[in-house]
């Protein structure tokens, strides 16, 4: 009996083991950094602004994806539904990705847009008052827990060091990006300059109190930009079929 | 080493192999199983040829039916499009007014449009359009930016206060917050705005201080103002908060209710289904 030697030796089984995962790893991991299919090609993908990033933050710590998925798959009830389906350029600054596998609640993929600040204020303090037969749970404290955001940029560093391209001019700013679009046209900041780093970023106060910068703000500017990034009058499905 | 040997219990060979004195039986999968497994691993092949399988360093295998999920979706969609075509193209060319008119037409915008109502605007203006607090009732017949067939659409088109170049906006001054009225011309105001409904006593001054200041919105009777959004006053029924506080706070420091613009976001048949059961729920005006 050849496999003896594998069933006697502890140590040829583990490394036998390690050179039977690698290949499936190899076969199926290498070939996406290598592949040009593995992102397409679309317009309109930036990285997350300062603000979006830390309510992002938010949306992985109160635990949203265990509800909420991420992701349109290419089924003509979910297009219909929610629109057009998810690319993967879309999450390709994703860190981590948001996908999901548990729809309880609708998907969020495209919900940047669909409702108004102070819909999705009331709607994440109070869920029921806006949806009376929602099971969705209720997140007042968001609204009166002002952000700590000293560590804007080392966020962002951090993120750059796993490939998200963000400049240093980026980074530099971070600080300052994070009040610019909190307030808006009623602050102080250069919102031009902060939506030249940021396109299509919405800005203003969020959660209806701009005496202060709440997780809430953070959240719904997070919410509102969902999907809204990527330029489908530009997009060809031709290129992008699998 | 190994030594195949029967067992005299079982009558089973053993596989040779010994730990301890003890000797393991050789007991083979059954045939059934064995075979079925063969057969997976030629349909896995046969799967590899026919659909795409394997990454290679610059793509991957394509499969010679040339399948792809989103290809598929795409024929998927252009098939219900054409299936569609001859209600969607009728939609496409009629005006809100027409499909009102036709019977058949109608009958498939109501169907649609309550769909998609429930889908996209029911979380804000509730599952009837009767509305909630900051958001307006559809239901009835009293309309901010308008009732009539038209006027509904290019709400849901463009929106109010919404990301649409050409959305609908009004912005109330903020009367208290940014001292545009005393304090006193503030409270008169806000008196004779609840009088209008019938609700206390109002002195002149608040008659002039609002024809001076909020007529040019809100209508010189506060009838409101369709063309600028400005509601009607004198009906009893309130966006906001009715009570003399609630005006007093709209007066001082106003809020504003976005609706989003859906141009883009939905297609033109369903913006005009949706319209059209819109305005059946308020009567129109
Ligand atoms: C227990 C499951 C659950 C959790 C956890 C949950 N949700 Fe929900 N969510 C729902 C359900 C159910 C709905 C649909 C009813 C409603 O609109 O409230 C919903 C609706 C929503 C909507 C409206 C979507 C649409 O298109 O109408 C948003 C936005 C949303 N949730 C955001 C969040 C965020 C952000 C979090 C985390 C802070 C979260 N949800 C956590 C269940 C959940
Ligand atoms: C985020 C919440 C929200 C959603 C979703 C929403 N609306 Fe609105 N809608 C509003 C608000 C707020 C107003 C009042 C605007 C104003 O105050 O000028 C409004 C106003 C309107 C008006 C004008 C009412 C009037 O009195 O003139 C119509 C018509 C309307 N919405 C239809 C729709 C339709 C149809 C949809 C779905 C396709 C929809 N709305 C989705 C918030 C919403
Ligand atoms: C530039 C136009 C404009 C002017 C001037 C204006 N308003 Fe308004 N007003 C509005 C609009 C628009 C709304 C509705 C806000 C919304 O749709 O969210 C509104 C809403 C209100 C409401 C709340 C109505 C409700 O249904 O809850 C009151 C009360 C009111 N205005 C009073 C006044 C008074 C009093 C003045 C003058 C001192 C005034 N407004 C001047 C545009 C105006």
């Amino acid at each position: 009996m050849k496999h003896e030697i594998f069933e006697t030796n502890v140590i040829v089984l583990a490394l036998a083991i390690v050179v039977t995962i690698s290949i499936g790893g190899l076969v199926q991991i290498v070939p996406l950094y290598t592949m040009e299919q593995t992102f397409e090609k679309v317009e309109g993908m930036r990285p997350y602004s300062p603000l979006e990033q830390a309510g992002r933050n938010i949306y992985i710590r109160e635990g949203c994806y265990t509800c909420h998925s991420q992701q349109i798959r290419p089924f003509r009830d979910e297009v219909e539904r929610y629109g057009h389906y998810s690319l993967a350029a879309e999450s390709m600054y994703d860190h981590p990705f948001q996908w999901g596998s548990k729809r309880t609640g609708p998907d969020l993929a495209r919900v940047g847009g669909k409702y108004s600040n102070a819909w999705h204020a009331e709607h994440m303090i109070d869920p029921r008052a806006v949806v009376p037969e929602s099971v969705m749970p209720h997140y007042p404290f968001l609204a009166e827990k002002e952000l700590n955001f000293d560590d804007a940029s080392a966020h962002l560093k951090t993120l750059a060091m796993v490939g998200v391209p963000y400049s240093e001019e980026q980074i530099a700013k971070a600080v300052e990006d994070f009040t610019v679009q909190a307030q808006g046209e009623d602050g102080e900041g250069d919102v031009d300059a902060f939506l030249a780093r940021y396109p299509k970023a919405a800005i203003g106060d969020f959660d209806g109190n701009p005496e202060k910068i709440t997780e809430l703000d953070a959240l719904i500017s997070y919410l509102q930009m969902l999907g809204t990034l990527v330029d489908f009058t530009k997009f060809k499905p031709e290129l992008a079929r699998r | 080493m190994a030594q195949v040997e029967k067992d005299a219990l079982t009558g089973t060979d053993t596989t040779g192999h010994e730990w301890d004195g003890i000797k393991e039986l050789n007991t083979p999968l059954p045939k059934w199983w064995i075979y079925t497994f063969y057969a997976c691993i030629l349909w896995a092949v046969g799967y590899w040829i026919a659909y795409p399988a394997w990454p290679t360093l610059s793509g991957y295998t394509k499969g010679v039916l040339g399948y792809s999920s989103r290809g598929d979706l795409d024929n998927q969609m252009k098939m219900v499009a054409e299936s569609r075509s001859g209600w969607m193209g009728k939609f496409e060319a009629a005006s809100v007014e027409d499909i009102a008119k036709d019977k058949e037409l109608l009958t498939y915008a109501m169907a649609g449009g309550k769909f998609i109502f429930n889908e996209n605007c029911a979380p804000c203006h509730g599952s009837g359009g009767q509305g909630a607090k900051g958001y307006p009732v559809l239901a009835d017949d009293d309309w901010i930016w308008g009732g009539k067939l038209a006027d509904i659409e290019q709400t849901v088109r463009l929106g109010a206060r919404g990301i649409h170049e050409d959305t609908r906006i009004s912005d109330m001054p903020k009367y208290g917050k940014d001292e545009l009225l005393e304090t006193a011309e503030i409270k008169a105001v806000a008196d004779y705005v609840m009088s209008l409904s019938g609700q206390g006593q109002a002195s002149d001054d608040g008659k002039v201080i609002f024809e001076e200041n909020c007529a040019a919105c809100h209508g010189e009777d506060g009838k409101g103002l369709q063309e600028v959004g400005g509601p009607n006053l004198t009906d009893g029924i309130w966006l906001y908060d009715g009570s003399a506080e609630g005006v007093l706070a709209q007066i001082n420091n106003p809020k504003h209710g976005v609706m989003p613009s859906w141009e883009g976001r939905l297609d033109n048949a369903s913006i005009k289904q949706v319209t059209v059961y819109v305005h059946s729920l308020g009567g129109g005006m």
